[in-house]
């Protein structure tokens, strides 16, 4: 099998597992009991704490444990618009790609009365620290954007934005889901207020995050119940979780460089090899991009065809086409960077990590062509493009 | 549980009646590129009965499996059974399949449907409007 789909979620790493089996094994008790065998889950959940914080440049007290990404969007964006109403603010700036997590909570937002401004992202999928500063008002509540997108990989100039948001007084979280353990994250000098991250997506467990909250910013509890998480979210914390969480970051963030270094030139490798495929496109911004992230539209054939296609040759990818989405709609994403419908229902994800090998991505260099080849070959869309009956779009 | 029955996945693998007649009697193209379907089916008909049958899909999965399967059915039967042929009886013939893609099997049959209408028109022959009702079915058509 060769598993392509990193952005969806990652394999767990050894350092992960044996820390949560440990954890399960040796310090089961409620870090809430006071005799011994509670304090040592206790102790066991502080370490994480302090490892987790001293990755993204965070002191132990401003992380939360929180059961993902996005349950930390969901309570990072409720804060921050619950302190801006206080004082009358009502405007929130996001960007039209963020995660559903983000943008579904926003919508409620906007149902409650707050006036949601969402970004154009352009073409390359990103947005300026300038575009931010034109959109701040007196009385913005706060400014989401995400450090890099899921699906296209676009990576955004976060500490830009945070510096023009901090000098105007303005909240700033980023959901940087995909970015933690794969690219630098500094949120003191990045001047972050409020980030998201999850671990899956770093050879964690699934179903733990984090939302980190610069001291001074309080947080609106989702969760009511018991004063765990210093009163931020209740209910026993997950304890093996955080450990298998941060065992996993520190490991990830320890080979950064060189694991990046080595995606990247196999990103490079399948970038160059699926843009001879006629009438395709990347997605996304070529340059400041996820080490991991390819994303391409492929006219004339549909994204899910291609999936099950790949699947039957053992490799994992994914799609934004409607029929993946399991909606009408394909990928908001693309439609943002103005694929039009008929292309972004033909689009493919593969995302890597430093596991994936050059053998990986000779196989998928040579079955992605096949297969669209095959699909475009008894599509009538595509016969309708090459007989000049339609107009091609890439 | 498999996103698709086995039925499913072996007409998606081994599509029957994939390609083109060149001088069919009848062809009927639904769907359309924006929604991320289109199918289109070519009739050959002899004596009133269809005597080869091939289609081209744009679609997921389960629109290359119910094109495939419809064609299946209506080979070699009269005109008057094909009309018969409904949604429903493909996504039976495939084992069922997913609520999200039943629209796919609508989709085949209201291609199969516009074949024979097309056939039909070209020889100026009467036909019940019944038949034939507008390709309406499609949600993503109506937004």
């Amino acid at each position: 099998m060769i598993y392509a789909d990193n952005a969806a979620t990652t394999k767990m790493s050894a350092a992960a597992i044996s820390a949560m089996l440990n954890c399960m094994e040796e310090s089961w008790g409620n870090p809430s009991s006071l005799y011994g065998l509670g304090q040592r889950a206790s102790e066991t959940l502080q370490s994480a704490r302090e490892r987790i914080a001293a990755c993204i440049g965070a002191s132990p007290k401003e992380i939360t444990f929180t059961s993902g990404g996005s349950e930390a969007d969901n309570q990072a964006i409720r804060s921050a618009a619950l302190l801006g109403a206080r004082k009358g603010k009502r405007h929130i700036i996001s960007t039209a790609f963020e995660h559903h997590a983000v943008l579904h909570t926003l919508k409620k937002l906007e149902d409650e009365g707050f006036e949601i401004e969402l970004l154009p992202v352009g073409k390359l999928g990103t947005v300026t620290a300038q575009q931010v500063a034109d959109a701040i008002r007196t009385d913005t509540a706060l400014v989401t954007v995400m450090y890099a997108n899921n699906e296209i990989g676009s990576i955004l100039p976060v500490s830009e934005i945070g510096a023009v948001c901090r000098e105007r007084g303005v909240l700033f979280h980023t959901d940087a889901v995909q970015a933690a353990g794969h690219l630098p994250v500094d949120v003191k000098t990045q001047n972050i207020d409020m980030l998201s991250l999850s671990a899956h997506k770093f050879h964690g467990p699934k179903g733990a995050g984090v939302l980190y909250a610069r001291q001074g910013v309080p947080l609106t509890r989702l969760i009511e119940g018991g004063a765990q998480e210093r009163g931020r979210r209740a209910g026993t914390e997950n304890v093996a979780a955080a450990a298998g969480m941060a065992a996993a970051l520190e490991e990830t963030c320890a080979h950064m460089e060189e694991n990046a270094f080595k995606v990247s030139a196999l990103r490079e490798r399948l970038i160059a090899g699926l843009s001879q495929i006629p009438h395709s496109a990347l997605n996304g911004d070529p340059v400041n991009r996820l080490p991991g992230n390819v994303s391409f539209c492929f006219e004339g054939v549909e994204g899910e065809s291609l999936l099950l296609l790949l699947d039957d040759r053992g490799i994992c990818a994914s799609s934004g086409s409607a029929c993946t989405s399991g909606s009408l709609d394909p990928s908001h994403v693309l439609l943002a960077i103005g694929r039009p419908h008929e292309v972004a229902h033909g689009s493919l994800r593969l995302s890597l990590c430093e596991e994936n090998s050059e053998a990986d991505a000779a196989a998928i260099l040579k079955a992605v062509p096949e297969i669209v080849a095959y699909l475009r070959n008894m599509s009538p869309l595509w016969k309708d493009k090459i007989s000049g009956k339609r107009e091609f779009v890439l | 549980m498999a996103l698709y029955s086995e039925k499913v996945m072996d007409h998606f693998r081994n599509p029957r009646n994939v390609g083109v007649i060149e001088d069919a009697d009848g062809v009927g193209e639904v769907g359309n590129a924006v929604c991320g379907d289109i199918m289109k089916i070519y009739l050959k008909i002899e004596d009133g009965i269809v005597a080869d049958v091939k289609f081209e899909t744009f679609g997921c999965g389960s629109a290359i499996a119910s094109s495939s399967m419809a064609t299946e059915l209506v080979k070699g039967k009269p005109l008057e059974q094909v009309l018969q042929l409904t949604n429903k009886a493909v996504a039976e013939a495939l084992d069922g399949l997913p609520a999200h893609k039943l629209h796919c099997s609508v989709l085949a049959e209201e291609a199969i449907r516009a074949a024979v209408k097309d056939y039909y028109e070209r020889q100026g022959l009467p036909c019940s409007p019944k038949d034939f009702p507008d390709c309406g079915s499609c949600e993503g058509c109506r937004r």
